[in-house]
């Protein structure tokens, strides 16, 4: 475990709020999000969809735009991303930080050649002349194991293939080589061949790399596969954190506990694969009390009137639950 | 390098089947030339000439349109006229309509061309202000302008710019047409000003509604996180898949430009093709007239053929 | 939550049942419009065409609030009684072709294949003439007049319903209650015009808004190039034409007729987008 804090170099993010304003009222869709990431570390962000994984994500890179707001810290090299100038913004985005989104068809420009999408991030922020460009988008295309790179750079998004369209959106993200990547669900629309192949390839580079990675999915089983420490949100906030081990283990969360009772495992003594009932709340209108509690077979009274704080339980270890002990204590669901 | 020959190949082939489909538009185009010219009450040669006509011509213009022949027949001996470039002889100028067309066709093209330049700078940026500050005042009042200016009839906006630009302010000439290039500049502008008012008010709304389309795309958030120039998102990456749809309208609308070139050569006293039609009507000088409807419906399936090529460049998947 | 519940349910309701604004005030300005229309000389202080000789080209008084023309005629009456004949044009102009486009619409989107073939090549060559050319051309071998005009339109009008309905038709025939309709074995015609027509309407309905906006400038450009309505009729593209060359010493002549075409247009416009919120198509 590679969890030593050195806030110096790593992301540090602290009190991440994002308001959207929508015709049914204010959506709180993150709320005081604190997260922590390591030099070379890879964390995994899990949820429902609607949680507000993605929008954690996305107001890191400060791309929330009206009429959503966002406040709180996000710490880079000693400067904070959220409240510094447009400008100064835009020199970290692709170059000091990189993010890839779930689907490539979309995030791809469909009327411009893939190569000029890649070198168009180095013009953004490099001295490279046009040649250096080709040669760097050449390496790049090899990195990311695209064959027949020289032909490749000159089509566009729609004649490639799934996998290869997100090979392609890696290697765009990596063209600056960035410190940190953030990855909005990259595997979610691919076959699951290649979805593999495609988080082997984000381990592979984080190593050769030695990049940190903020892994945003759905999918537990790629937490499992991929990530070192993971947080898990719900309704907007981070209801459970810990190293992926440790949480997999003994969730402390009735929600975890629910995500992981819903995931079929291969090994793991026959029982009925439990799922969680109900449906997340609306996030203009949250329940009272912990969000959580209208689907929660842990609840009590006091579940039903104050918001349980995020505590931090030791070893890295963190749950925002009244209940966490003996949801820890429950019956072992694996 | 090598490669771009394979890019532009698709291009290449979608150029030539688009060519090839113009085939059918021109023979419809013949067709209902071919049929208002015989609906002309008496027989198309003394229509033609009208009380002027003696029998000499009448024998002679009935002979080279074959009135003798079966319909199909004279349906043949028109074509081969249209293709060898006769379109008949003006009753009224005693030319050839070929060469007054040819004449006053490029003034006409001038008008437009300008026109169609001044919509664009008058609707892009217009239509990126409505989109980015959509919902707010500068959007309203954008908007709200340009649908006062779609309401108005083009000969009403060129009257009103007649009076007040030209015989008011005495900016702009009240009419006529230059001698040099840059007078003739100058001659045209409030024509063309008037031309494009209607026209970029089409333009703006279909364009601000695609910039908002575009603006929240995913691709425009990838740019973003990229770390690019917010000029090169806005150029390259908003503006360049907002006009995709907004080319397919500017060809779809070059009709109506050349519609309003008629009443705007009018109003203005400009001495284009579209005044020409209007005083070959008065003078009831049908083979111009015809010549000029021939000329201008394929001019426009000639713009047509432009915009999708332009499309076809901008999207590489038209081509495909 | 069951609070919550129904807040979400009970909202877009309430959304359905309130009006757009576009809409009722597109009514207003129609409705009041048509009033005019019909019942011009309830609102008309002076008859349009009687001249007055000692009143030529008065500028806006009480007496004569829209001023006077070159031949002594209330400015003002005939703006009103105007309203009769373009109201009529956009009416006229637009109805034969939304009725005739609508039927051939939804044969060639319910059958396909060669009407659907052949429509296509008519759409491209209708759209490759310029319309008000190709209206001049045909009016001036008929000879002027709105009922020429009326003729003119009509024929390249209705492509333009057509295409709009056959798209609509196309696309509703693949849905399940087609399908529910061919299984209990009624006929084509029963299901075209029962069943798919009345949910494939809306877009040419929506159209037939601006369309009735496009017909009133067609039909006074052509009143303006003396293509149209005949003086001494009052109508707005023909007032306009009196008054040219006037503009700098009786601007009110032309000018006044002018903002009547406009706020015609505007709230054709308005209920052309009210009703596109309302019945929910895509412009």
């Amino acid at each position: 475990m590679s969890v030593a804090i050195d806030t110096g170099l790593g992301l540090t993010v602290r009190g991440l709020t994002a308001l959207f304003n929508t015709p049914r009222g204010m959506a709180l869709a993150v709320a005081d999000v604190d997260l922590d990431v390591a030099p070379g570390e890879m964390v995994g962000l899990v949820g429902e969809s609607g949680s507000g994984k993605s929008v954690t994500l996305r107001s890191i890179m400060g791309l929330i735009q009206t009429p959503g707001h966002v406040t709180g810290k996000v710490e880079w090299g000693g400067r904070d991303l959220v409240a510094m100038p447009a400008e100064e913004l835009r020199r970290i985005r692709g170059s000091e930080i990189a993010m890839i989104f779930q689907e490539p068809m979309t995030a791809l420009n469909p009327v411009l050649p893939v190569g000029l999408q890649l070198e168009e991030n180095l013009v953004a922020h490099t001295r490279l002349n046009a040649r250096e460009r080709r040669a760097r988008a050449l390496q790049l295309m090899n990195t990311v194991g695209i064959p027949a790179a020289e032909r490749r750079l000159n089509e566009y998004p729609h004649q490639f293939s799934g996998g290869m369209r997100q090979r392609a959106m890696i290697a765009i993200a990596l063209a600056c080589s960035p410190k940190l990547l953030l990855a909005d669900e990259p595997t979610t629309a691919l076959d699951v061949t290649i979805q593999d192949q495609i988080l082997k390839l984000l381990l592979d580079l984080r190593d050769r790399l030695a990049m940190s990675v903020v892994l945003v999915t759905h999918d537990l089983g790629v937490i499992a596969g991929t990530c070192d420490r993971m947080a898990v949100m719900y309704a907007g906030r981070i209801v459970e954190m810990g190293t992926v081990i440790d949480v997999f283990r003994q969730p402390r969360h009735p929600y975890t506990r629910g995500l992981l009772g819903s995931v079929p495992r291969a090994g793991a003594v026959r029982t009925m694969l439990s799922s969680i009932e109900g449906t997340p709340p609306s996030l203009t209108d949250l329940p009272a009390g912990c969000a959580f509690h209208p689907r929660c077979s842990f609840a009590t009274d006091i579940c039903r009137q104050e918001r349980p704080p995020l505590l931090s339980l030791g070893n890295d270890r963190k749950a925002a639950c009244f209940h966490h002990d003996r949801v820890a204590a429950a019956e072992a669901i694996l | 390098m090598q490669n771009i020959g394979s890019g532009s190949l698709p291009l290449f082939s979608f150029v030539l089947r688009r060519i090839l489909q113009m085939i059918p538009t021109v023979v419809f185009i013949l067709v209902v030339t071919f049929v208002l010219v015989r609906l002309l009450p008496g027989d198309p040669a003394s229509a033609m000439l009208g009380d002027r006509a003696i029998d000499a011509d009448v024998e002679r213009i009935n002979a080279s349109l074959g009135l003798d022949k079966p319909i199909p027949v004279q349906f043949l001996y028109f074509v081969k006229n249209v293709f060898t470039g006769d379109l008949g002889t003006s009753i009224a100028l005693k030319l050839p309509v070929t060469t007054i067309i040819m004449q006053r066709l490029p003034v006409t093209l001038m008008l437009t061309l300008m026109a169609a330049l001044l919509a664009l700078v008058l609707a892009v940026p217009l239509a990126f202000l409505a989109a980015l500050r959509r919902e707010q005042t500068a959007d309203a009042v954008i908007r709200g302008t340009f649908q006062v200016g779609l309401s108005m009839p083009v000969f009403y906006v060129g009257i009103l710019m007649l009076t007040v630009f030209g015989a008011t302010l005495k900016w702009f000439p009240v009419g006529g047409y230059g001698d040099t290039f840059a007078d003739r500049l100058y001659h045209l502008f409030l024509p063309a000003l008037t031309l494009a008012f209607s026209f970029s008010a089409v333009l703006m709304r279909n364009l601000r509604s695609s910039i908002i389309g575009v603006i929240n795309a995913e691709y425009v958030d990838f740019a973003r996180a990229k770390g690019l120039r917010p000029r090169i998102i806005m150029t390259r990456h908003v503006l360049r898949n907002a006009l995709i749809s907004t080319v397919t309208l500017f060809g779809l609308q070059i009709g109506t430009l050349f519609g309003g070139a008629v009443i705007t050569e009018t109003v203005f006293a400009v001495p284009g093709a579209g005044r020409l039609m209007i005083d070959s009507i008065y003078g009831r000088d049908y083979p111009v007239l015809q010549g000029l409807t021939i000329a201008l419906a394929v001019l426009v399936s000639l713009t047509f053929l432009a915009t999708d090529i332009f499309q076809a460049w901008l999207d590489p998947r038209v081509a495909r | 939550m069951s609070v919550a519940v129904e807040k979400i349910g009970l909202y877009p309701r309430l959304r359905r049942l309130a009006l757009p604004r576009t809409l009722i005030s597109g009514t207003i300005i129609i409705g009041v419009s048509l009033l005019i229309a019909f019942f011009p000389a309830l609102f008309a202080p002076y008859d349009p065409i009687a001249f007055d000789y000692k009143a030529l080209l008065k500028g806006p008084t009480l007496a004569h609030p829209f001023g006077t023309d070159s031949f002594g005629r209330d400015v003002l009456s005939r703006v009103i009684h105007a309203y009769t004949i373009d109201m009529q044009i956009a009416v006229f102009a637009t109805v034969g072709p939304f009725i005739f486009g609508t039927i051939v619409g939804a044969y060639v989107g319910y059958a396909g294949g060669l009407a659907e073939a052949i429509f296509g090549r008519v759409v491209d060559a209708v759209i490759t003439f310029p319309f008000l050319v190709l209206v001049i051309a045909i009016v001036s071998v008929l000879g002027p007049g709105l009922g020429n005009m009326y003729v003119a339109v009509g024929i390249v009008g209705w492509v333009f319903y057509a295409r709009l309905v056959a798209a609509e038709v196309k696309v509703q025939k693949r849905l399940d209650y087609a399908d529910a309709g061919r299984v209990m074995g009624y006929t084509p015609m029963r299901i075209v015009f029962r069943h798919l027509l009345p949910n494939a309407i809306t877009p040419a309905i929506v159209y037939w808004m601006t369309d009735m906006a496009l017909a009133i400038l067609l039909g006074s450009s052509l009143g303006y190039l003396g293509l149209g309505a005949q003086p001494p009729a009052a109508e707005w593209g023909v007032q306009i034409a009196d008054g040219k060359n006037f503009m700098s010493t009786a601007w009110w002549i032309s000018v006044f007729p002018g903002i009547a075409i406009v706020i015609i247009g505007l709230g054709f416009s308005l209920l052309g987008d009210g009703l596109a919120q309302l019945l929910r198509v895509r412009r």
